[in-house]
């Protein structure tokens, strides 16, 4: 298949692959910046003149393991085949996350900062990986700090949206952010709003169901997850079409949230938000074209929160 | 325990002028419908008379009413912040005024009794202004960015039961945010948004940034559907909620939702018994009910049931139910025929589905819609009563064993508006209310609200808060 190995030449290049890696490793400077460095770092270490690489399976991340989709189905992505995901893969994804929801919000905010700071690292370690299928590396390196400006989050966010509430009365009285529940996420195709729709997310302790329009950087990134310390379920991936699989999460009545930043089509759009109200789903939306380089500021974390007030006398 | 003897202590409605008729409140001006013949008659439920006619605003109107809150939000919101704090001050002081007239008005169109109207609703309701008053020229440091900017015009429906209230709720916050809004009072309780409209002009508020269409849920539906409005804000029955989350769909305007609860009351065995009696009787007899988040579902532990049973029976057997005038009447009358109706009918099939039912012996009114205070013992899960909202003076009573098991009841419902916990112990209080899928948790104490407390559901209940800093979110950019 000629074809199939021109279109995989950029990750199977033979030459200065060990270089580029050590070159970036040893640098704050990125490869691709570097003179005599190729822009592109290749994946698949150098073998012997016509050893034969070793290709990725993408499949899907559900629950932390890597099934293929249930339907069987395939769809060819630069050359890759990559798992299309059906309703019943949704529908399994929507129950691992829900499974692992009260223990991931369980867990102490420390605790989930640390994973999330896991992930910058894990991220950090395969940013090679990223670059190769195609993710500008100043891209992943923005994916990388925005895991650990979101890890910072983790034990802040309920101080700074939450707080005591001064009532009129003997009352103890306050107000903490929990998390919405189980969130479906039609994320964006570029890779940093992948990880700017994921990240903010989870950081409060929601677990998600992610549709990824982008199948090979998502499934990468499920890889940099699933050693990183984070439980199975908090975050599945599901490559494929969102406009097929994304109406059965609008639908589904254990999903709490809907964000539908990475839908462009408003039809479709005005369609999800129409099927989220039968279960009154948080739908979140935002205006125009994110510019996910920016400041996410609160928004994307607070939008998928809950205010639990609690109140108690006072009295001797 | 015996009854005291009281002599009756009416409230004198005096105080309270009620014009034979009433218009739209429309650009700082009471004009008539655009259609004639759009009226209707509000009556005091708790002797049927008619107290006013009242118009119906028809899509002429709702055009009118959310053109004129278009025009006047311009200028509204360039007014310093400083300055729209003070009228939403002397709105405050002028509804602190005419707090008796109004208590009286809102007894006379709701049926509430005139001690909940004239000691909770109305200072409620110009604390929630007075609170809000301040935050007009202070919104930077709420939180929101260095410069948060108004959404425009904002359409508000509101629900019969807490009129004047909901009313603030929904107002208040708008306006020190710097929006217009048109507000639609319920068709059952119109009056006291339309003499909101009279304290606005006494306010000298701007003309346009205070609007009220009165009318029925086709009012309400055109208003919230007008492509001029920015934001939706809805408290009302999860039914209505849902058809207007999708009415709302694709079109980018802002919804908040405050709806129907079904709000469990955990009493532990280690619980306060009297206190948490009181807390029961409070939590659902309060407002004959009539509350999205009243502790409609009594979960007590099995050890201490037949203890907490004989002592909520004893304490309902001295609840008063007549004429909300009254001052030492308890539980005053159902707001309307149609809610009655709903009530028995919920209540039938408790009986039918074979939960016991029990009431104290009291005599109601032959005039107007009267409920007497009710209990369902041996409910399950499974029974209409433990499921459904029903929005009246009827309680469900269900029992536990472990912690456990009461958080599962608990959260057992599709709804999340609030919930109880009856309990001396501090530890297991805390462990339980983290597990609580409701937006208010009552620990200790039942139906407690405040201007500075956020308010508002989880899962089907709604979503958005209102109160507090948070509130001021649902209505900024």
């Amino acid at each position: 298949m000629p074809e199939s190995s021109s279109s995989r030449s950029r990750k199977s290049a033979p030459t200065s692959a060990g270089k580029a890696v050590a070159v970036r490793r040893s640098s704050a400077v990125r490869a691709g910046t570097t003179a005599g460095v190729p822009a592109v770092a290749p994946v698949t270490p150098p073998g012997p003149p016509g050893r034969l690489a070793v290709r990725k399976t993408y499949k899907l991340f559900i629950g932390g393991a890597f099934p293929r989709s249930e339907s069987g189905r395939t769809y060819l992505v630069d050359g890759d085949n990559a798992a299309l995901a059906s309703r019943k893969d949704a529908r399994d994804a929507v129950v691992a996350a829900r499974k692992a929801q009260p223990k991931w919000a369980g867990a102490t905010a420390y605790n989930r900062g640390q994973v999330l700071y896991r992930v910058a690292e894990m991220l950090e370690a395969r940013h090679a990986e990223f670059v190769a299928c195609g993710v500008p590396a100043a891209e992943v390196d923005a994916a990388v700090d925005r895991w650990v400006w979101y890890a910072g989050w983790a034990d802040k966010i309920a101080q700074v949206h939450g707080g005591a509430n001064p009532v009129a009365g003997p009352f103890f009285n306050i107000s903490a952010p929990e998390p919405t529940g189980v969130v479906g996420v039609v994320a964006p195709a570029s890779f940093l709003g992948l990880v700017s729709v994921i990240a903010p997310a989870i950081v409060t302790g929601n677990t998600v169901v992610v549709l990824a329009p982008a199948p090979q950087a998502a499934i990468i990134l499920a890889e940099v997850l699933a050693t990183s310390d984070m439980p199975g379920g908090v975050v599945n991936i599901l490559t494929g079409h969102p406009a097929e699989t994304a109406p059965w999460l609008a639908s589904h009545d254990d999903v709490n949230a809907l964000d539908l930043t990475g839908v462009t089509d408003p039809a479709l759009a005005a369609d999800l938000e129409r099927t989220a109200a039968g279960s009154l789903k948080r739908v979140v939306r935002p205006a125009g074209d994110p510019d996910f380089t920016a400041d996410p500021g609160l928004t994307p974390m607070t939008s998928l929160l809950e205010t639990k007030t609690v109140w108690h006398p006072k009295g001797f | 325990m015996g009854m005291f003897e009281y002599a009756p202590a009416p409230e004198s409605r005096s105080v309270v002028d009620i014009a034979p008729s009433y218009g739209l409140f429309i650009d700082g001006e009471f004009v008539p419908p655009a259609s004639s013949g759009g009226v209707f008659k509000t009556v005091n439920p708790a002797t049927e008379e008619v107290l006013a006619e009242v118009s119906t605003a028809g899509p002429e109107d709702v055009d009118r009413a959310v053109t004129a809150a278009r025009r006047a939000a311009g200028p509204w919101s360039a007014l310093p912040g400083a300055e729209r704090a003070k009228y939403l001050f002397r709105i405050a002081r002028i509804i602190q005024e005419r707090s008796r007239e109004l208590a009286v008005l809102e007894s006379l169109d709701n049926g509430k009794p005139i001690r909940e109207s004239r000691d909770i609703d109305l200072p409620l309701v110009a604390a929630h202004f007075f609170y809000y008053a301040g935050w007009a020229d202070k919104l930077r440091y709420a939180g929101f960015g260095a410069d948060p900017r108004p959404l425009g015009v904002a359409a508000q429906v509101i629900p019969w039961n807490f009129p004047l209230l909901m009313l603030a709720w929904k107002i208040a916050p708008a306006l020190a945010t710097g929006n217009t809004v048109v507000l639609k009072p319920a068709e059952t309780t119109p009056l006291s948004a339309l003499f909101f409209a009279d304290v606005c002009r006494q306010a000298d508020l701007p003309p346009g940034v205070v609007n009220i269409v009165t009318g029925a849920g086709e009012t309400g539906r055109t208003l919230v559907e007008h492509p001029g409005v920015d934001k939706v804000a809805f408290t009302g029955s999860t039914e209505v909620g849902r058809q207007i989350a999708r009415s709302v769909a694709g079109t980018r305007k802002r919804l908040t939702l405050e709806l129907g609860g079904k709000a469990a009351n955990i009493v532990f065995d280690d619980a306060p018994i009297d206190q948490a009696v009181e807390g029961i009787v409070n939590g659902i007899f309060f407002n004959q009910g009539h509350v999205c988040c009243a502790g409609s579902r009594l979960l007590i532990q099995e050890s201490v049931y037949d203890e907490v049973l004989e002592s909520l029976k004893r304490r309902m057997a001295t609840l008063r139910v007549g004429d909300p005038l009254d001052k030492n009447t308890d539980v005053g009358a159902i707001n309307s025929a149609e809610q009655l109706e709903r009530i028995r009918t919920l209540s039938d099939i408790g009986a039918e589905e074979g939960a016991e039912r029990w009431s104290p012996p009291c005599t109601l009114p032959a005039q107007g819609f009267w409920f007497a205070p009710t209990i369902f013992t041996g409910v399950t899960q499974a029974h209409r009563i433990a499921r459904e909202e029903i929005f009246g003076p009827v309680l469900s009573v269900l029992t536990f064993r472990t912690p456990a098991e009461a958080i599962e009841k608990a959260n057992n419902t599709p709804y999340g508006l609030s919930a109880g916990v009856w309990s001396e112990k501090g530890s297991r209080i805390l462990a339980v209310a983290d597990k609580l899928r409701a937006g208010v948790v009552w620990a200790n104490t039942f139906n407690k609200f405040d201007p500075t407390s956020p308010f508002g559901g989880y899962k089907e209940s709604g979503y958005g808060r209102e109160g507090g800093r948070h509130g001021l979110e649902a209505y900024l950019a």
